[in-house]
């Protein structure tokens, strides 16, 4: 392991805190659990093997299916800079990481379920009785209404990486669609789909609600549900902690599989951020990017359709004159917005120490350092908040009131969930500059602010802007801390949504949840506009 | 050095958000639908101090499970005086914690169905589960349990999964209380029947409200809340000739409590009108004391159970792990 220079204490640090989030953790978990070591082992029982195969198998087949359909969607995306609508259609896919599942559950309803828009027909087609989607399939097009959206965004920001003079050139050569695709896309995609099929992979390994709502029956049942259990109804620490173990083993494994599947390639190095893609010509070009963009809208589109429709139905003038929805809607924005904050500070210390790192082992494999700033960082999302609230619970308990820490642990543990997501879009904008930009910087003697300001900035702009509505917006539909810390001290807006549905106020619950999504569009709108601001 | 400046931020943010502390102080951990601005809470509040001038303060945590959970986390260094909204189901494992100590005041006001003699545990109301169904999907409901079981498995139920939900682990006890021994048969008939099983009641009641399935597992109180604040007749609970399963919701004194003088009189206070007026129409259950006005007439409709079924919570506490077992195992082929 390297020791810590200068240029990668920042990065140390980032990861010196993340480990106190989470180890602190497990240390008050284990505490609290050690008397009751053996229910730790009766963990591991047959029943366990059942549910790790089926969070397992419904997590990879969710994978698939999102990322694949992904790749078409944000490749026709890149190809067309100025269908109309794209920027709208971009900031409505952020929408669903903002969502309650319950209220993304019930917009997928409302189209495929037994009552949904589709049933009737159906019915009237098949001549038996249309069931819904519950089962598998049904968690499968849930995951995939969160995920598809994601992973396109993702793999987006990856085409949009690829220089300038790339696209020129294949234009100028007359490269035929599928020549671009093999020689210029494909092999950023393809650095990049390890990285996003791993991110969607532990989102879908870490599903509890839609699996099952979805899921028609405890046959469905992810070890989030069975940690959840042990937390929650039984009370057993140590059993909680043992299963998160399983769940960051398993999960490891596959992940690695991924790793080693996809090259990780390094960024190119004649590399200009600002791309401006030209759109093709040609009318059979034309369909054929519409076609996928489309078919996507409609996925997505539908459901919030779906949610918009409920959400209008319920006493909209009322919500908006409720002290309690100002509160909670203000409680939302200062900790998203601080645990945004946090996200981006310590995501740009890891993608910063790890390029660093890279560049000087100078083709020598990876070492752990590293490894735990990329691969490491993100694992932080295998691990149930629930787990990281209650651990933590625990060792402030003798501390006085623990709801005085409510605020600071929403704002942790959501910057910490929200990490995967900002490294995911900050590196590749960031190794991209820095392959650029490094042995100019050094030759010209700039200090660190200097180069903060000269280079990262304007270059980073727009990741840093996009990482930070992205991860705004996982923090507002949060609901895993507050559900233990939080209480009338600290109400947020999923927290007042769910808590209106549980008292029978569904169209209240409703009004809430497009309000919610109201936000979110306008906060990635906003974000795409202050990034759009080149310098 | 950002990331300090914000955590401190952080600090000054929670700071703010609670509520100062006065000298005379009680403090009640209870559920959160009870606090809730339309919940009971902010009634109760309001009458007790005007009574004691002292603070009331709640501290809410998300249902019954969670309030023991977070006593047993905090052991006898609580701020709790009191824990509101522990049910039948809970009392045992609270008794076995050690943590809650004698009432010492008298029942004579509490009434609940099969009667109440604790020296621990008071009443302050009660519930019965029940299937609540849409009679705009359902003209005739089954009228007992075994008709359900038989019913056409056409018509589906939306009911929650026993390891995550007070309401589930409800219908478990139910069919127990019914069919002891054959319980497992009677589920494998009803898995049949259930459409989808929610980890919490609002994800079942909204799947019922929004169409999905014509039938819910709810309790039979849950028509008066259609009736009463939304005006309609469309939701009503299926009466069982077997029974329904009973749920008493209780509150009890913590150890550092009992040393409050405050403690007491809350307790006494709850068994009363003062409390109780609060009941009905803002948790949606029966009060387990005397209200000043008779109750809304709708809940007349609710009362109907014969039989209020219920298990000894020893025998809970017991065979609860067992069968959550049986449970999986028939739910899960």
């Amino acid at each position: 392991m390297t020791a810590p220079s200068r240029a990668t204490l920042p990065g140390t640090a980032a990861l010196a805190i993340l480990a106190i989030i989470v180890g602190g953790a497990f240390a008050g978990l284990i505490a609290e659990g050690a008397r009751d070591l053996p229910s730790a082992f009766a963990a591991f029982d047959p029943y366990l093997l059942r549910i790790a195969r089926f969070t397992l198998w419904q997590a990879l087949l969710s994978t698939v299916v999102s990322v694949l359909p992904a790749i078409f969607v944000a490749r026709a995306l890149s190809r067309r800079p100025d269908f109309p609508g794209r920027r709208l259609l971009l900031a409505l896919f952020a929408v669903p990481l903002a969502l309650p599942a319950i209220v993304a559950a019930l917009g997928v309803l409302a189209l495929l379920g037994r009552a949904g828009l589709v049933a009737e027909p159906l019915t009237a087609l098949t001549g038996a009785r249309w069931q819904g989607i519950y089962g598998l399939s049904g968690i499968l097009i849930a995951h995939a209404f969160f995920n598809l959206p994601l992973a396109t965004r993702l793999l987006l920001a990856a085409l949009d990486t690829v220089p300038n003079d790339r696209w020129r050139l294949a234009s100028q050569l007359g490269f035929s669609p599928w020549a671009t695709f093999r020689i210029v896309e494909w092999p950023v995609l393809r650095a990049a789909l390890p990285s996003v099929a791993g991110l969607v992979f532990m989102l879908c390994v870490t599903s509890f609600t839609i699996v099952l709502i979805l899921g028609g029956g405890p046959r469905a049942t992810t070890l989030e549900v069975a940690i959840y259990q042990a937390l929650r109804f039984d009370f057993a620490p140590a059993r909680a902690v043992a299963l998160v173990a399983v769940q960051i083993a398993l999960t490891l494994a596959i992940v690695l599989v991924l790793k080693r599947a996809g090259a990780d390639l390094a960024p190119d190095a004649n590399i200009g951020m600002t791309a401006r893609r030209p759109s093709l010509r040609g009318w059979r070009a034309k369909i054929a990017d519409a076609l996928p963009i489309l078919a996507a809208m409609l996925f997505v589109v539908a459901p919030m359709a779906a949610i918009v429709i409920a959400g209008l139905r319920a006493d909209l003038a009322r919500l908006a004159a409720d002290p309690a929805v100002h509160a909670a809607t203000v409680t939302s924005l200062k900790l998203a917005a601080l645990a945004a904050c946090f996200t981006l500070a310590l995501a740009f210390c890891l993608v910063r120490a790890r390029q660093r790192l890279e560049a000087r082992r100078s083709g020598r494999s990876p070492g752990l350092l590293e490894r735990a700033m990329d691969t490491g960082a993100g694992f932080v999302l295998v691990i149930p908040p629930i787990v990281v609230g209650a651990g933590w619970f625990i060792l402030l308990r003798h501390t006085g009131n623990v709801l005085n820490y409510a605020a600071p642990m929403v704002v942790a543990v959501n910057a910490v969930m929200a990490l995967p997501f900002a490294l995911r879009i900050l590196r590749p904008a960031h190794d991209a500059a820095a392959a650029r930009y490094d042995r100019l910087s050094v030759s010209l003697g700039m200090s660190t602010l200097d180069r903060l300001r000269f280079i990262d900035w304007p270059l980073l702009r727009r990741p840093l802007a996009t990482a930070f509505a992205f991860a705004m917006a996982l923090s507002l539909g949060d609901l895993g801390v507050i559900a233990l810390f939080g209480s009338d001290a600290v109400q947020t807006l999923p927290y007042l949504l769910l808590s209106r549905m549980g008292a029978y106020r569904t169209e209240d619950a409703a009004g809430i949840a497009l309000f919610l999504a109201l936000l979110t569009l306008i906060l990635m709108l906003a974000s795409e506009w202050a990034g759009r601001k080149q310098a | 050095m950002i990331s300090g400046r914000i955590l401190a931020t952080a600090l000054l943010v929670s700071a703010t958000a609670l509520p100062a502390a006065a000298q005379e102080t009680l403090t009640v951990y209870t559920y959160d639908s009870f606090t809730a601005e339309w919940g009971p809470g902010p009634l109760v509040k309001e009458a007790f101090e005007a009574d004691c001038g002292c603070t009331l303060n709640f501290v809410a945590a998300a249902d019954g499970v969670a309030l023991l959970n977070r006593l047993k986390l905090e052991g006898e260094n609580t701020d709790a005086d009191i824990v509101l909204g522990l049910d039948t189901n809970l009392t045992f494992e609270a008794r076995e914690s050690g943590l809650f100590a004698p009432h010492g005041i008298s029942l004579d006001n509490i009434t609940v169905p099969n009667g109440w003699d604790d020296d621990m545990f008071v009443p302050f109301d009660y519930g019965y589960f029940a299937f609540v169904y849409d009679t705009e999907a359902i003209e005739t409901p089954p009228a007992s349990f075994a008709e359900l079981l038989d019913g056409d498995p056409e018509i589906k139920i939306v009911i929650q999964d026993p390891r995550t939900s007070t309401p589930g682990l409800g219908l478990l006890l139910w069919v127990k209380a019914i069919y002891g021994d054959g319980a497992s048969e009677a589920w494998e008939k009803l898995s049949q029947r259930v459409l989808t099983v929610t980890p919490g009641w609002s994800e079942a009641y909204g799947l019922f409200t929004s169409g999905e399935a014509p039938m819910v597992l709810s309790y039979t109180t849950s028509p008066a809340y259609h009736q009463i604040a939304e005006r309609t007749n469309r939701y009503q609970a299926a009466i069982f000739e077997e029974g329904h399963y009973l749920q008493v919701e209780v509150a009890a004194a913590t150890l550092g409590g009992a040393e409050n003088p405050l403690t007491a009189q809350f307790l006494e206070f709850m068994t009363g009108s003062g409390f109780q007026d609060a009941i009905p129409e803002h948790n949606w259950m029966f009060p387990a004391g005397p209200t000043s006005e008779p109750l809304n007439p709708v809940f007349e409709d609710a009362v109907a159970p014969e039989d209020a079924l219920q298990l000894p919570p020893e025998e809970i506490a017991e065979n609860r792990s067992a069968w959550i077992d049986e449970w999986l195992a028939i739910m899960s082929r």
